[in-house]
Parts: C-alpha cells; structure tokens; sequence
C-alpha cells in the first residue's frame, strides 16, 4: 500500500487496509490527563524482568483517520438499519434509538458493581424490576438476570437441575433430551454441564415424535431441552403429553426461549408446564446483536429450582429500597462476574416499558402474522415441507431449485445482490437445502413484499439464467471468499512481515 | 397503525389474513392447547411515552452513585479509565451495532475487519500466537481456559492461585463443577501467591496451574518462576491479565504462558454496573485448534481481494453440537470494538503513557502513605494496593460519601484475615488533588 497518496476511500469496492498498514510513526488519537505526580524511575518500583523490552505493536494514527477507518468498515457492514434481515431464529428486529440512550445515562453507565448497597439503589431497582417483569412474561417464579447469553443460560439452568437431583439424591440422571432440530447450543450446553445429550426424533409434521420421546425417558432422564415454537417455526402441539411423560419419568422440562417472540401473552412457558426458561434480550426484547453480542440470557424458573439459583441474587427488603442477598446456601455458584450484562437489560426493560402488555400481545400477533404471510406467498414457488400455520418464522426448501442446479447458498448470495440480507440457510439440519426465514413485526408489508418478489425472481433466473445466480454476488464489496484457505492455512491475526513484503 | 414499532396498517392486515385464508389472526395461535392459552392481559406496567420513560428512568439513574458525582478508588476488576471521545461514536453506528454475527461474510467485512484487527491487538499485548474474537468476560474466560486445559491435558484438577480475582475463582468452581474438575486453592503470602505452596499442589495430575498478573490486591506475581512449576509436571499455564498493564509489563507469552485470558474492560468500556464487558481469550498456536469462541481469519476472493470469515468452524457448537469445545455462542463484538477503537487511539506510545500514568499515580499515593505510618500490604503495584485502617471498611466507606469519595474494596468480604484492608485502586484519571485529599481523608483512619 502507498501511503504517500494520502486517504483513499475504498469503502464501496475491494479491500480496505488494516489499521495497522495505516499507522504512521509518531503519530496518535489520545489525550491523557497530565502526570502531575513526580515521576519515579520505573526501575525503582517494578523489577526490571517485569518491564516489557519492546512496546506492543498498536496502530499509530491521528484521530480523524481512526474516524475515517471506522466509518470506512461500518460502510462495508449491513445490520437491521441498514436494511430487511429476515435471519430465521435470530429475531433481527427493529433496535430502538431510546434503548441506546438510556443505557448511556451517567447514572447508569458510570456505576460500579461492588459499590454498597444504598449507592447503587438505582441499578438494583432496574434489575428488581426487571426480574418481576419477566416472571410475569414467562409465567415463572423465580429469574436471575445473571446469565451472559442464551448458551450460558442454557447451561446456567442444567446445573440447577443437576443440583436439583442431586439434592434429592438422585445421581443417576445423566441425559439430557435434545429434539434432532434443536439450537447446537442445546446438546453442547447439556455436555458443558456434565450430562449426556440423547437426541430425539422429529416426525413429518417436523414436530417431536411423541412414540420415541417415550421409548427415550426413564430414570436417568434429568431434563429435555424443548424450543416452542421450535427450530422450525411450528408449535408443539403436543406440549402438554410431552410435560407429562417427562415428568412422570421424573425429568424436567427446559424451555429454549429463542423464539419467545411468538407466543408473549399467548401461552407462557411456565404455564405450558416448563420448570426452568432462558430468554434472549437480544432477541425478543431488542437488545441490539451488536456484530456478535454482548448478549443476556437470563433464566426463569419454578420454585421448587429456585433455592439453586447463582448468587447474588437481588431482592426487595421490607421498608422497599434494595438489597444484594449473597447468602443462598444451596446455589450452584457464580456464573457471571457482577451482575450480568446490565447494559443489556436497561435496553430490553426500556423496550418492555416502551411496549406495554398489549404492545408485547401485538407484538408476537404481527410476527407471527408476517411469517405466515410470506410463507403463503412463496410456497407456490418453493417446497414447502411443513404445511400447517407457522408461528414467527418458517423453513422452505430448495429441493426444486437444486433440481436446475441451483442451491439455496446461491440463491442467498444472490439476494445480497438485491440488498438484502439473506435467511439463515442450511439449518435446521432436517430439512433438505433448508432456507429458515424470519421477519420480525417491525418489518412493513411493502418490505415482505420486496423480499418475496425478489427470491420469486431468483427462482426463475435459476431456471432461465442458472450462471447469474452460480456466480452471485456481483455487488458486494467482495465476492465469494474462500473459506477453505481459511481453515487449513489460519491467518488470525496480522503478520507485521507483510508490510515489509508489501514496501 | 398502534405504535410506532409496528408498521403494519389495518389495511395492511386483512390484506395479509386474505392472502393467508383466514379471518383473524387468532387464527394463526389455534395449535396452542385451549387449557393453557394466555387469556388475560399481563401485568407488567402499562407502557409510557418517549418523552415520560425518559424522565422516568432518568430519575432513576440519579438514584446511583458514580464516578460522575464521586471522586473513585474503586477497582476490584472494573477500573474507572479515560475513554477516548471516539470510541462511542464508533460504537454507535449502526451498521455495526443493529448486525449480526458476521455469517454473510461478503456484507460483514467491516465487522469481520474490525474482529481480526482486534485479534492482532490482544495477540500483540499478550504476547501470544493468536487470540479469539471475545469471550463473555475475563471470569467466563479464565474458567473456560480450564475446561480446555482439562480437554487437552486429559487431568481433572486445576490449581489456582487465590492472586486471582475472587469472582473469577467463583466462576471457575462453577464451570469445573459441571465437568468434575477438582480446583485447589493456593494461598498468599502476603500479597503475592505463595510459589512454595503452590509448586506443592501442582502435580502430575494437573491440567493447568492459572494465576493473574498484576494480581487481585495489585501485585505484579513472578510469573518467571510460576511457569516453571506450572510445566515442571506438563499443566498448562494459564495466566489471566488486566490487558491495559501488559502495554508496559513483560507479556505473558514471553514468559512461556500457554492460555492468557482477562478483560478488556480497561479499554474503552465503561463501568456500566458490571456489564457487558468484555473478555478476551489468546494462546499459542499449538492450542489453537481446541480453542472456544469464534475465530475470524483472511482469505481471499475469487478475484484475489483479500477479506475475512469467520474460521476453523470446526470446533463450535453450530457445527459439532455436543462435540463442541465449548458451548459458547454470543461473543462481545460490540464491546470488542470499543476496545479495539481505545486502544487504536492510545496507539503504540499512548497505551504505555496510561498505563505508566497508573503505576507512577499509585506508587506515589502508596509511598505516601507508607510515609504518614499506614501499614500497606506491600509489593511492586500497578494500579492497586492494599492499605490497612482503622475499622470496618464498610463503615470508612459510608463516611467517606459524605466527603465525595467511593472508597475502595473491602478486602474482608473475600477472606476475613484481611478485615480493615481497604484494596485502593488509582488510575490515570484521578489527579494530584483528587490523591491527595483522599489520604487526607484517610488520616482518620489510620490504622
């Protein structure tokens, strides 16, 4: 790269330079309070084996140019604001403007977690709150907000089960029922926490086979591992014969709240017979995914679980100010440093507060409605492998379009060529060339309209102009890359030898 | 339309409902079991306007003290640090906030970018071969290096120095609980582990010995000789580190660590209650394979244009479910971000000056101290020290309010021997004033 040239935006094609081969001796973006104190010779406080030779290679740049760098890579990223995001189980819903500023207030933002009690009353009134709202959302007795994602919730509540049948000595329960279309979290969560994932089958109308659930459970079945509306987008119908055959067999039942968005004043999981429940803030309550998180995964459970929960827990005491409660002998321990991802919960408590019960009752009324209109308008043109309503999202296949020779990773590429972001594809895993798409209620219906007209498209350009959508896209900034190369030879960080090479 | 989230018209529904074939949306829950349908409405608080929340949560911020209204010397593993102007405004563009993780790598290489420019950051502080895109936080970390340490040795104990941050130690048993995988505390010796105990309980069946470096009450532990006893026996070492002390201290990489794990909370991220913060995960390329957490790489495009994915797959969740290393899923890219733009800022010079800032602010308060007779519980410092006064530290604390100050950590709620040890933290934004009118106020209390 040529320096000398000044700055040269190459944010709408090709590569852009690292930070790094944009560092220039001398140069900088800080300003330090001064020093103030007397300087001491470094050698007199810390031994010199301790002193680091050669400083850390960070970038050398003024503050403009770091600007520059960043906006530069922002424009080379797509997120809900940029535009339609119909990623199946991921909710990309609309992240509200008012969250961002709520979670930046000083009150907030500037605050300590091991401050005492009475100086941080306003945090633990958010979290108190907070939890009350979600016990009634999920129709559970108890919640800690402490889980940092939904995969840590999952595990988070698997320890309290183990605990649970521990305690009643019960050593034996060492599986956990996962169905064949669950999350991967699911069985990988089961395993962190020390059980054995047993997978159960679905049937042909994808929803749990009833048959094979009871020839699974028996006494070394801890818990099952159920989402509902599950991976497919389809409820389970059959959801209270599964908690009864569960819990006859003395098992519990986990509810993967990845797709509560569906059902909010509709059916709660507490109701439906779950005994432990993990949400997603960053999915049905808008905290906004951030590029890969921060996440908050906080769990819900019965009260007979509830004596496990990790400690601290956050209480109200008598005269209503509150307290950090770190006496709780039978908790299974700390699963996250603090408190959990405040920052996160200030956002989906704004958005709880921003909505009300009958805007969450709208809420899960529209996404379910937009799902199960785009799913009519396409199922015309593709296979469609579950007929029945859907519920938030819905699967279609590309079984007819391989047939031209044309397949659903393509026909994704291809839809980045129109400005969209393309569903999640090739998940779940029982369903062939599987295309999992899923709106969200915040999406307007001349939006689904232009999505479904478009992948129609697509559709007939694989039958009549198979190459345009083979070698798609045409219009990303980079074109398909290989991530073969990326496997077998791992570059993950930047090699400083490259500038020489490069000079 | 009913509220301003929800686009849809009525015109717009029963346009849809036709398409559908139904009448109502009720319709469309009719799978749900009668007996157990949500009937009711649900009583959580009725919404509120824009302008109303607003004042209302407003309200309630101002309810907590912070370094906005309080003079701070408090840290215990959140640190109250200069965060440059840019580092919000980055964050705050949308483009990357409202994304995904980058899965469609063709439309994410500003996120994909950003993630391996961080990789090379903490790579290059650490010391190490490579690091991971972000973990959840420096605890999640640390304990997660355990059950690969476990994983990859095939020994179910790990030793662990109580230098290690009290809630990081927590976690720790949390996740090796899961895996029955035993833990073994190692003492202090004043503030520093005690290397005779701990060369004690590190054996053949090790998986890891893990300390942290500077340490809980500040100290900068030998990591020199830790290293021998960790690989005397083949355990792994695993040091967790604050990252903004390695632009000055000798990295852990250079002294033959295996797995560097800590926060990045340091750089660019506010307090915030605790979270979200953001942990970081690096280790020699030997481990790399059998690392949690995502991983981005280069590659090239099929005109040759150099991008990045998200690689060696392999070893997560979404591909190998319950054969997966780890069963994390979320990283803390935001955060990542924040961190990478702060120390992009900093630069190569600015990390070292804030990070001298820090040792020079703390040793002159120290020696301070020392002078006016307080007993210290003495090493070479980085940014915190304990201090011996005269009573509770709670009680000090509550006093110390009335005069502008959040004191430090009350060292008894970790171990009672240190009761009336108040942990005092000191970073580069408490000025000479602010210093010095604390140790005045310290006067009372001295011990």
């Amino acid at each position: 790269m040529d320096l000398s040239k000044g700055w040269v935006n190459t944010m709408l094609k090709g590569s852009s330079p690292l930070i790094f081969e944009r560092s220039i001796e001398d140069r900088f973006a800080y300003s330090l309070p001064d020093l103030e104190v007397e300087k001491a010779d470094i050698s007199t406080i810390i031994d010199d084996k301790f002193v680091r030779k050669t400083k850390a290679e960070l970038p050398e740049i003024s503050e403009l140019d770091l600007m520059r760098h960043y906006t530069e890579l922002s424009n080379k990223n797509y997120g809900v604001d940029s535009g339609f995001y119909p990623l199946g189980s991921c909710t990309m819903k609309y992240n509200p403007k008012i969250n961002e500023k709520v979670a930046r207030m000083p009150g907030f933002a500037l605050s300590h977690p091991l401050q005492s009690d009475k100086t941080i009353q306003g945090s633990l009134e958010i979290v108190y709150d907070m939890q009350e709202h979600l016990k009634e959302i999920t129709g559970m007795d108890e919640i800690t907000l402490q889980p940092a994602a939904g995969a840590q919730g999952e595990w988070t509540a698997l320890m309290m089960i183990k605990a649970f049948h521990e305690d009643n000595g019960d050593f034996n329960r060492t599986k956990v029922i996962v169905p064949d279309s669950a999350h991967g979290t699911n069985p990988a969560s089961a395993v962190v926490a020390g059980f054995e994932a047993v997978t159960v089958k679905s049937n042909d109308k994808g929803l749990v086979d009833i048959e094979h659930l009871k020839s699974l459970v028996g006494d070394d079945t801890a818990a099952i591992m159920l989402t509902n509306p599950n991976t497919l987008g389809l409820f389970e119908e059959d959801i209270l014969e599964m908690r009864d055959i569960v819990h006859e067999a003395g098992g519990k039942l986990y509810y993967d709240g990845a797709n509560l968005n569906a059902i909010m004043a509709k059916v709660r999981p507490g109701d439906m017979g779950f005994d432990a429940v993990h949400l997603n803030l960053h999915k049905t309550f808008t905290g906004p995914h951030g590029g890969g998180g921060p996440g908050s995964g906080p769990i819900g459970v019965k009260s007979e679980l509830a004596k496990y929960l990790p400690k601290p827990i956050v209480v109200k005491n008598e005269d209503d100010s509150y307290k950090v409660e770190h006496d709780v002998p039978k908790s299974i321990g700390r699963v996250k440093p603090f408190f959990g991802n405040f920052g996160i919960f200030l956002r989906a408590y704004t958005y709880i507060r921003t909505m009300g019960p009958d805007g969450l009752k709208e809420v899960s009324e529209i996404a379910v409605l937009n799902a199960n209109y785009m799913m009519r308008r396409l199922e015309g043109t593709f296979e469609l492998p579950y007929k029945q309503h859907c519920k938030h999202e819905f699967v279609i296949s590309g079984s007819r379009q391989k047939k031209m020779g044309v397949r659903t990773l393509d026909m994704a590429k291809r839809l980045l060529d129109f400005g969209y972001h393309p569903p999640t594809i090739y998940f779940p895993l029982n369903v062939e060339e599987c295309m999992m798409i899923e709106p969200t209620e915040t999406e307007s219906k001349e939006t689904l309209d232009g999505f479904v007209d478009t992948l129609i498209g697509i559709s007939k350009e694989a039958e009549e102009d198979p190459d345009i959508v083979l070698e798609a896209p045409h219009t990303t900034v980079v074109g398909r890359l290989d991530e073969t190369q990326a496997a077998r030879k791992p570059v993950l960080r930047f090699q400083r030898d490259d500038i020489v090479e490069e000079k | 339309m009913s509220h301003r989230y929800l686009p849809l018209t009525e015109k717009d529904k029963n346009a849809m409902l036709e398409t559908i074939g139904i009448k109502d949306v009720s319709e469309l829950f009719e799978d749900i079991p009668e007996s157990v349908r949500f009937k009711g409405e649900l009583d959580i608080k009725e919404k509120k306007s824009e302008t109303s929340l607003l004042r209302e949560l407003t309200n309630i911020s101002k309810k907590n003290i912070t370094t906005e209204t309080h003079t701070s010397f408090l840290g215990a593993g959140v640190y109250d640090h200069y965060i440059p102007t840019v580092v919000d405004h980055v964050i705050s563009r949308s483009e990357f906030y409202t994304a995904y993780t980058p899965y469609q790598p063709e439309i994410s290489q500003g996120e994909l970018q950003a993630i391996f420019e961080f990789q090379t950051l903490i790579a290059e502080l650490t010391g190490m071969d490579v690091a991971n895109s972000s973990m959840y936080d420096g605890p999640t970390a640390f304990a997660e290096a355990a059950t690969m340490a476990a994983g990859q040795t095939k020994k179910k104990k790990v030793v662990v120095s109580k230098g290690v941050h009290y809630q990081a130690i927590e976690v720790l048993k949390t996740y090796c609980k899961g895996q029955n995988i035993e833990v073994v505390e190692v003492d202090l010796n004043g503030s520093y582990t005690d290397l005779e105990k701990l060369a004690e309980a590190s054996d053949e069946d090790t998986a890891a010995v893990m300390v942290q470096y500077p340490n809980f009450l500040g100290s900068i532990e030998d990591l020199e000789a830790m290293e021998e006893i960790a690989h005397k026996h083949k355990a792994l070492f695993v040091v967790n580190s604050n990252p903004l002390a390695l632009s000055l201290l000798t990295p852990p990489g250079e002294f033959g660590a295996d797995i560097v794990t800590g926060d990045t909370q340091v750089f660019g991220i506010p307090a915030q209650f605790g979270g979200p913060h953001c942990g970081y995960f690096a280790a020699t390329k030997k481990l790399m394979r059998k690392m949690p957490g995502r991983l981005i790489g280069q590659t090239q495009d099929d005109e040759g244009n150099r991008g990045f994915v998200l690689t060696l797959q392999a070893r997560e969740q979404h591909i190998r479910r319950d054969k997966a290393t780890s069963n994390i899923c979320s990283n803390q890219a935001l955060n990542a971000l924040a961190s990478s733009v702060a120390m992009s800022a900093l630069g190569k010079n600015g990390a070292v000056e804030m990070a001298e800032q820090n040792i020079q602010k703390t040793n002159y308060m120290k020696n301070k101290l020392k002078s006016a007779g307080f007993t210290i519980l003495d090493g070479q410092s980085f940014n915190e020290f304990a201090v011996k006064l005269s009573k509770d530290v709670d009680e000090i604390n509550d006093e110390l309010l009335e005069y502008g100050y959040i004191g430090g950590y009350n060292l008894e709620k970790v171990d009672a021997d240190f009761a009336g040890y108040m942990l005092v933290a000191v970073t580069e934004l408490r000025t000479k004033e602010e210093i010095d009118g604390f140790i005045e106020r310290l006067g009372e209390y001295n011990a």
